[in-house]
């Protein structure tokens, strides 16, 4: 297969959080229709990376750079970033009073639908978008009239993550522990809800600390964020490897480095 | 004290005049409830009932007992104010009940002025036996004033399909002070839904001191809502006090979007097994609108359950009061009460209060209450953000959401649909 255009390139990241450095220069190239993983020990800087990707505002960026679609990413707003295709699926999905997940969504795909010149959608469209959309997935409509994951169990607040993300339609999925505190019918619901929305324009990064989600997604290249850096990358294997060995031999490395 | 010998002196001349016709056992009641006024004063913030809110705009204010409008609206006056044109509605101007602008049902939908001498026993059986005035100068003083409210009876095992709507307008800009009283009885069995409204024909600083008693039966339901829309320059001092029967179900909701200074006291008590109470009340406040909410659920009887909600949205200086009491009587073993207060500060100089006091004697109950105040959950911004909207945006919609939040447990669609429309004409300003 013929490798698609880089979409998101980042080189010698360092991030601080409240004035302490977490990620301590990261180099990443992530191509359309790749699904990359960035596996990793508590502590060593993944979510980091996603949601500095994403624009959180708590985290300040010390040096390197990152490229989306050739345009300055750490540049962009928050809202810019997202209307430009980036997407974060959160590790905590935050509850928001009275306002119901239709709504909310319906929100969200009308700033996207202004960003590309479309047509917004009143309610009545997105229901009927929404429906197309659930059916593709294998979803019912239970969780849309709902105010946006109040009261949600764990595993339904991770769903409506996947959910937004089908209706979103991003470029670039980031996916921070979407399979922590999931039962195992429930990841692979997520796992196959994420293959289905595999396609040869869209990158997937998956951040997570085990190994079980990649059973059902299997990624193009898997790496291994150690103590704020890439410290090792490889194929789907090194996913296997590092639940086997877990990931102590790889700090010592780190350390030695 | 002056302004209280004021009032005394009016109460006076009104009593040998105008409401000299009364029954005795309506002129005792009056006297009972000026004798009280009296003995009391206005409150003052010593008191740990009006700790954060000072009464002082109306205690030293001189406000004349209000006349009969000089010119009675026309229905396209009152038409904003109404939710539909259909079904039954009383409406009052100056306190005034106005029949030209009024859909009565016989004697069960009707002025209370009307029903104090055509139904005289059932008035009397109800008046004044359930809102307290022992320690309470503003209930005590409209006790005083009795005479003209709403008056709704609903017999036993019928259902009023449509919404009643009570409309109390203020006409003009007269410094005056109206006293509404209202007698809502349901018999067992008994449904109906009803609106009551407080609002302004005008921009006058007047004064709103209203009463609503209301009885639920035994089985009976009410759905029952308040909105307080009055001129941004108005004194609006209420008491709402319901007491409800076994099995039965009140769902009382409270807006309050009006008044420089409006201070609210519900008093629910539920006085019979296995009642069902839903207490749900919003403030969305600016400029320097103080408002206090000062609540009591008195689980008199066993196996009841609350469910208190109430938002407040706080912007510029304005300042928002919650007090939640909740007692759980002896014996009223397996209640279950839920209270939340939420309190939204939109700036730095905008204010919240909020106490609960929960007074617990019986072993085998679930209560729980939690309070917050504060600005907007920046993680929320940011969740709503990186979906890509806007920043601006995704402050309206949050703000929107508290406020949506409480309007969303209202079943009258016309009414949220209003509601919703005046919230998002204030946010959008």
């Amino acid at each position: 297969m013929a490798k698609g255009k880089v979409l998101l390139e980042v080189k010698g990241l360092r991030v601080a959080v409240a004035g302490n450095e977490i990620l301590k220069g990261v180099d990443l190239a992530i191509r359309e229709g790749e699904v990359h993983a960035i596996m990793g020990p508590n502590g060593s800087g993944k979510s980091t990376l996603a949601q500095v990707l994403a624009g959180h505002p708590a985290y300040a960026v010390l040096a390197g750079t990152a490229k989306y679609e050739g345009k300055d990413l750490l540049d962009m707003k928050p809202e810019e970033r997202a209307r430009a295709g980036v997407f974060l699926a959160f590790q905590y999905p935050v509850e928001i009073r009275g306002i119901t997940n239709s709504y909310f969504l319906r929100s969200a795909l009308n700033a996207l639908r202004r960003e590309r010149g479309e047509a917004e959608l009143d309610p009545i469209d997105f229901l009927q978008f929404l429906e197309q959309k659930l059916k593709a997935i294998g979803w019912d409509d239970t969780m849309m009239n709902r105010p946006v994951n109040e009261g949600f169990s764990g595993g339904e607040k991770k769903r409506n993550e996947i959910l937004q993300l089908a209706v979103l339609e991003p470029r670039l999925a980031i996916l921070d522990e979407t399979d922590s505190g999931l039962d195992i019918d429930a990841l692979k619901t997520v796992a196959e809800t994420v293959n289905k929305l595999r396609n040869p324009n869209r990158a997937f990064l998956i951040v997570t600390h085990y190994q079980r989600l990649l059973n059902y997604i299997t990624p193009d290249v898997v790496h291994v964020l150690a103590d704020g850096r890439i410290v090792k990358s490889g194929g789907p294997e090194l996913a296997h490897e590092l639940e086997a060995k877990g990931y102590d031999w790889l700090r010592d490395a780190a350390m030695v480095s | 004290m002056a302004h209280v010998e004021q009032l005394v002196g009016s109460y006076r001349a009104w009593a040998s005049n105008g409401a000299s016709r009364a029954p005795t056992w309506l002129k005792d009641l009056r006297e009972g409830g000026i004798a009280r006024f009296h003995g009391l004063g206005f409150p003052n913030m010593k008191q740990e009932a009006w700790r954060f809110t000072s009464v002082a705009p109306i205690a030293e204010g001189s406000f004349e007992l209000a006349k009969p409008p000089a010119r009675i609206p026309q229905i396209e006056d009152i038409r904003p104010f109404l939710l539909f044109e259909a079904g039954y509605r009383l409406v009052f101007v100056d306190g005034f009940f106005q029949p030209t602008l009024s859909t009565p049902f016989f004697d069960d939908v009707q002025s209370l002025a009307h029903v104090v001498t055509h139904r005289q026993d059932l008035v009397r059986q109800h008046l004044g036996k359930y809102a307290p005035t022992d320690d309470r100068p503003f209930s005590a003083l409209n006790t005083a004033f009795v005479n003209e409210g709403a008056f709704v009876h609903v017999p036993a095992k019928a259902m009023i399909a449509e919404p009643i709507q009570l409309l109390f307008l203020a006409s003009g800009d007269q410094q005056v002070v109206t006293h509404p009283r209202n007698l809502v009885v349901l018999e067992r069995e008994a449904r109906a839904s009803i609106v009551e409204t407080y609002a302004s024909l005008g921009t006058g600083a007047y004064w709103t001191n209203s009463v609503t008693e209301i009885v639920v039966g035994d089985g009976a339901r009410v759905d029952y809502h308040r909105v307080q829309r009055e001129s941004e320059r108005a004194y609006h001092v209420a008491t709402t006090q319901t007491r409800q029967g076994r099995d039965s179900t009140v769902h009382l909701h409270t807006v309050a979007f009006g008044a420089a200074l409006a201070r609210h006291d519900i008093g629910a008590v539920m006085a019979g097994p296995g009642g069902r109470l839903i207490l749900n009340g919003l403030y969305l406040l600016g400029g320097h609108q103080h408002a206090d909410h000062h609540t009591t659920i008195d689980h008199a009887a066993d196996h009841c359950e609350s469910h208190e909600y109430f938002n407040g949205v706080l912007d510029q200086k304005s300042r928002g009061v919650f007090t939640g009491r909740i007692i759980v009587r002896p014996g009223a073993q397996k209640t279950d009460s839920k209270q939340t207060n939420n309190n939204l500060l939109l700036s730095a100089d905008a204010h919240a209060d909020s106490q609960p006091q929960l007074e617990i004697y019986a072993d085998d109950v679930k209560c729980t209450h939690g309070s917050t105040v504060g600005p907007l959950d920046p993680r929320a911004l940011f969740y709503l953000r990186s979906r890509g909207v806007g920043e601006e945006e995704a402050r309206r919609l949050l703000t929107y959401g508290f406020a949506a939040e409480i309007l969303g447990r209202m079943d009258v669609v016309a009414l949220r649909a209003e509601l919703d429309r005046i919230v998002r004409d204030r946010l959008a300003a």
